[in-house]
């Protein structure tokens, strides 16, 4: 097989992920579409450890090993990027990324109009986020 | 102890009380007047010793150098001679009469322990320039001398007229002290040495280059500090500081620094000839101006400041003509007289409660209630018009001598119309004294109208300090035979022609003045004019702040009164208007210095805040737009940052493509 | 262009099999596929077709599906590598795991059901500038350098278990013991950030008054 194609694909595919990751307003979208990146890295990896295994016998296994890695730390890396998601929710009322927005310039005189658009985000919440 | 360590303690001990004076004052009230007295009385005592021991002889050298100063050394040196040993026993002599006065005089006043230790301060820098034998220490003390001056005039500093006084004192005096500055530096590069002992012998042995600019540069110096033509205009206003400071520096001492100068580095200045012309027109202008303004002013000490600036006329006169003996002789009974009639004009001012003639002219029995005042005042005055056979006479005399002799052709190298100059100035300022003095004397203790006011006895400080001032005022004139001795050696006993002379225009002057006065002074009673301080029975010094402050109120001007009993008023005629204001001299300087230097002032404030500030302005506009553009871009969403990142990243590594690969 | 022949030289200095494989793929047309080709090319189809699916439907829930989907595909590619145990791993933790825990976020968070207009931000525009030109960037490079070169899936699997386990834990095994410290920190930390601070507050406070009560009792 040609080592175009799944190298192709896994371009294809890592660009998709990072249209996800840039567009997406949910914070759990943008969490599915850095799953889709890491798994066109996956993919590149493991082509190219199958294609150099064979044609230069590279015997360590490194790309498949590094791919065991990766789906290992993006395990543990959807587990903790939920919970802060969660937690954000809980504080903030919203787990949209755009509304997130507590560095930006000005942000102390129109900081109230960017929260969350449910009226069960109160002061005291967002005192103990900042806390 | 040998002459030189006591004549070292002469000027330290004063110095020693002033440090003292300023660090316990606040802390430890009870020292402060032993403190102000004492080293003074004592510094007085030792300079009599030192001039006793000097008696009369070879001037006594001594010197130490403290650092390597380069090609020109400065010494810690003193030079004692007759001059200064007896100049010295004068500031010495006033500097605690003064003090033991001020105990009296500021009795009550918050800032006595301030003021006292700056004239001790003073006291101890005139007489390092009294004894200094090196131009640059001596340049030390003349500057602090100045410093002290700023501060006690303005003592009363809640008084707008003190303020401005304190200030244009300063101004003036620094205006003559940067040329005596450059003087200094141009006869110490000529004659290789600041020593006072080299530079002379440098001008005997004919080294100097440059003598006329050099006497010049140094003359201006002495103008501003003397109060000479044209740089006077500061001393009639420093009359808004306390008595007893007008009676120290403004009389007999400071000002007498400048005549001290030139007596000292005379040959410096008979080097040039027209440096002697030049002092000589100085001397005579000055003499004649204040004379002619002495009669016209209505604050009693103004009278005397006016005064003091014609008798230094008289001083550099006679450094005009050559003979220093006769100009020292003079500031030795003039600092004595002087002093005397201002500590007497400040009881009058207590116990009148005004310092104005006009006012004190309307009071009947103003002698009685300040009878030693009156006597020692009747004195001074009397010694002031050079009434034989009062100090002022012979010194006076002595003075008028030198000058007669040099007109008539008896001196080399001194210029004969210098010595006409001064004689015939002298004489015509010995008419206006006389009449000036009358005329004080007159208007102060002979007053028609309501009873004086009674504020009790003036504290017995003050009445004690005037006798003690009487003495040399009467009795000075009897040392004219030995001092010569102590000067250069010219005689000083006065010839008959100008003793005539000058004691006739006086009582010529004095008599017209008292002829005048009887024809006015039926006017005082149908004008009533007069104001007296708010707080008759405060301390000396509150009743004449009051009393300067009240002045320009009450009469219109800080130093006329319109008042038609007025006798300068009947003799000067026309000129009185313009005597009255020193002849418009400040209104001169007003014009020529004040007017462009605020409009340059306020040209540089327009061009500060309208042409730079607009750069400034314009310079961080741009910045700021910048600024608010960036600001635009921090949305605070974090995906356009990404996004932004991302796309730089793109650039880049397309970039770096396509340079690797070398398309 | 000359990046091909910078990928051939890195083979070249590999080992001197290298050439050998450049060799083969040149009798190996872009236009006369294998089976192997076919297979993978239409499965990848699929796979990039759910995953735009994935970041450009307006329902959230959808999208987790869809990306199952995504991930489902990328399985079936790595068994046509023949890397069978990634694959299998592959299923397990993402199609098993990965999604479900997804679904619990989105559920957690209240996402609405069905079509949320709003799924998309104003960033939108941006995203897809950025996007279409790092794929077209990447897809030139690495087709550029890569479209000569050619894996030879004939003889033993390259990824088979026990290739995999070897290598694991003959040459990885430290990395992968640290790596199970990771994961622990990630257990930690992800709990630690989702317990509620109000009860952690609240608890202290009681705390702090029953000792405080002891402290008056005594």
């Amino acid at each position: 097989m040609h080592l175009a194609y799944p190298a192709v694909l896994s371009a294809l595919l890592f660009c998709t992920g990072l249209y996800g990751v840039l567009a997406r307003r949910n914070a759990i979208l943008v969490l599915m579409s850095v799953e889709l990146m890491l798994n066109a890295v996956n993919l590149n990896l493991v082509a190219f450890d199958v294609w150099l295994s064979k044609a230069a016998e590279e015997t360590l296994h490194s790309g498949q090993a590094l791919t065991l890695f990766t789906i290992a730390i993006a395990a543990a890396e959807i587990g903790i990027g939920l919970a802060i998601v969660l937690a954000v929710h809980r504080n903030r009322g919203t787990a949209d990324i755009d509304k997130l927005r507590d560095t930006a310039e000005g942000h102390e005189t129109d900081g109230h109009d960017t929260g969350s658009p449910d009226s069960e985000a109160p002061a005291a919440q967002k005192a103990e986020a900042t806390a | 102890m040998t002459t030189t360590t006591l004549a070292v303690l002469v000027p330290l001990l004063p110095f020693l009380g002033a440090a003292a004076g300023l660090l316990l004052g606040r802390t430890a009230p009870g020292f402060v007047r032993p403190l102000a007295v004492l080293p003074t009385l004592t510094a007085f005592a030792l300079a009599v010793l030192v001039a006793v021991r000097h008696g009369g002889g070879r001037a006594i050298d001594a010197t130490t150098e403290l650092t390597p100063t380069g090609s020109v050394p400065i010494d810690l040196a003193l030079h004692i001679d007759g001059f200064a040993a007896l100049v010295a026993v004068l500031v010495g002599l006033v500097a605690t009469c003064v003090q033991i006065y001020s105990t009296g005089y500021l009795r009550d006043d918050p800032r006595y322990p301030s003021y006292a230790a700056l004239v001790s301060l003073f006291t101890s820098a005139m007489l390092l320039v009294v004894y200094s034998g090196d131009l640059m220490v001596l340049l030390v003390g003349w500057e602090i001398m100045g410093i002290c001056s700023y501060f006690l005039v303005g003592h009363y500093w809640e008084t707008p007229e003190a303020r401005a006084a304190s200030i244009k004192a300063f101004l003036v005096t620094k205006l003559g002290d940067v040329p005596f500055l450059i003087g200094l530096f141009a006869l110490a590069v000529d004659a290789g040495s600041f020593r006072i002992t080299t530079v002379l012998g440098a001008v005997a042995s004919g080294g100097l280059d440059h003598p006329t600019l050099i006497a010049l540069l140094l003359l201006a110096g002495v103008a501003g500090k003397s109060a000479q033509f044209p740089l006077h205009t500061w001393l009639p206003d420093a009359m808004a500081g306390p008595t007893p400071v007008s009676a120290l520096i403004h009389a007999a001492t400071m000002v007498a620094a400048g005549v001290y100068f030139i007596a000292r580095l005379l040959p410096v200045f008979a080097a040039s000839s027209a440096a002697l012309l030049v002092m000589a027109v100085m001397a005579a202008v000055t003499m004649v101006g204040s004379g002619l303004a002495a009669l016209a002013q209505d604050d009693i000490k103004r009278v005397l400041a006016y005064s003091t600036i014609g008798q230094l006329g008289y001083m550099t006169g006679a450094l005009a003509v050559g003979d220093r003996g006769a100009a020292v002789f003079h500031l030795l009974s003039h600092g004595a007289f002087k002093a005397l009639l201002f500590l007497a004009a400040g009881v009058i001012i207590h116990a009148a409660g005004t310092n104005s003639l006009a006012a004190m002219s309307r009071m009947k029995g103003l002698r009685d209630r300040v009878p030693d005042a009156y006597w020692t005042m009747t004195v001074a005055l009397l010694a002031l018009a050079a009434i034989p056979p009062f100090s002022g006479f012979f010194t006076k005399e002595a003075v008028l001598g030198a000058a007669e002799h040099v007109a008539t052709g008896h001196a080399a190298g001194i210029p004969g119309s210098a010595g006409w100059i001064v004689l015939v100035s002298g004489l015509l300022t010995a008419l206006l004294t006389a009449a000036y003095a009358m005329r004080l004397w007159l208007l102060a203790f002979h007053g028609r109208g309501a009873e004086a006011p009674d504020h009790g006895k003036q504290p017995l400080a003050m009445n004690a300090v005037l006798w003690l001032l009487a003495v040399p005022s009467l009795a000075f004139g009897l040392l004219t035979g030995p001092l010569p001795d102590w000067f250069d050696g010219r005689d000083l006993t006065p010839t008959l022609t100008t003793a005539v002379l000058s004691t006739g225009v006086a009582l010529v002057g004095g008599l017209v003045t008292y002829g005048a006065w009887k024809h006015t002074t039926a006017l005082a009673a149908r004008v009533p004019l007069g104001a007296v301080a708010a707080h008759p029975e405060g301390d000396a010094a509150q009743v004449e702040a009051e009393a300067i402050a009240s002045h320009a109120p009450a009469y219109g001007d800080v130093a006329a009164a319109p008042d038609p009993a007025d006798p300068g008023r009947l003799l000067l005629g026309p000129l009185h208007r313009h005597a009255a204001v020193g002849f418009h001299l400040d209104a001169v300087y007003t014009t020529l210095f004040v007017r462009p230097v605020q409009a340059g002032a306020s040209l540089v404030r327009f061009l500060d805040r309208e042409v730079v500030d607009t750069y400034v302005h314009g310079a961080g506009a741009v910045p700021r737009l910048l600024g608010a553009a960036v600001r635009r871009a921090q949305t605070g969403n974090v995906q356009t940052y990404v996004s932004a990142l991302l796309a730089g990243t793109v650039v880049l590594a397309v970039a770096v493509v396509l340079a690797a690969t070398g398309a | 262009m000359s990046l091909a022949a910078a990928a051939a030289t890195v083979a070249h200095t590999t080992t001197t099999a290298a050439s050998a494989t450049t060799t083969t793929a040149d009798t190996h047309g872009f236009l006369s596929p294998t089976g192997v080709e076919i297979a993978f090319l239409l499965v990848g189809l699929v796979t990039l077709g759910a995953a735009i699916v994935t970041v450009t439907t307006r329902q959230l829930v959808h999208a987790a599906l869809w990306l199952v989907v995504t991930l489902g595909g990328l399985a079936v590619e790595y068994l046509l590598l023949t890397a069978e145990f990634i694959a299998w791993v592959q299923v397990l933790i993402y199609v098993g795991s990965v999604v479900v825990l997804l679904l619990f976020g989105l559920m957690l968070t209240r996402a609405p059901i069905g079509r949320s207009p709003d799924a998309d931000s104003g960033n939108r525009w941006a995203a897809l500038t950025v996007a279409v030109a790092s794929a077209a960037a990447l897809v030139w490079v690495v087709v550029d350098a890569f479209r000569a070169t050619w894996i030879d899936l004939d003889g033993a699997a390259a990824g088979s278990t026990e290739v995999t386990g070897k290598a694991l834990f003959q040459n990885w095994v430290l990395p992968f013991e640290a790596l199970s410290v990771l994961l622990l920190a990630a257990l930690v930390g992800a709990i630690v950030l989702s317990r509620k601070a109000k009860t952690n507050a609240a608890d202290t406070a009681t705390g702090g008054k029953a000792d405080a009560d002891k402290e008056r009792a005594r």
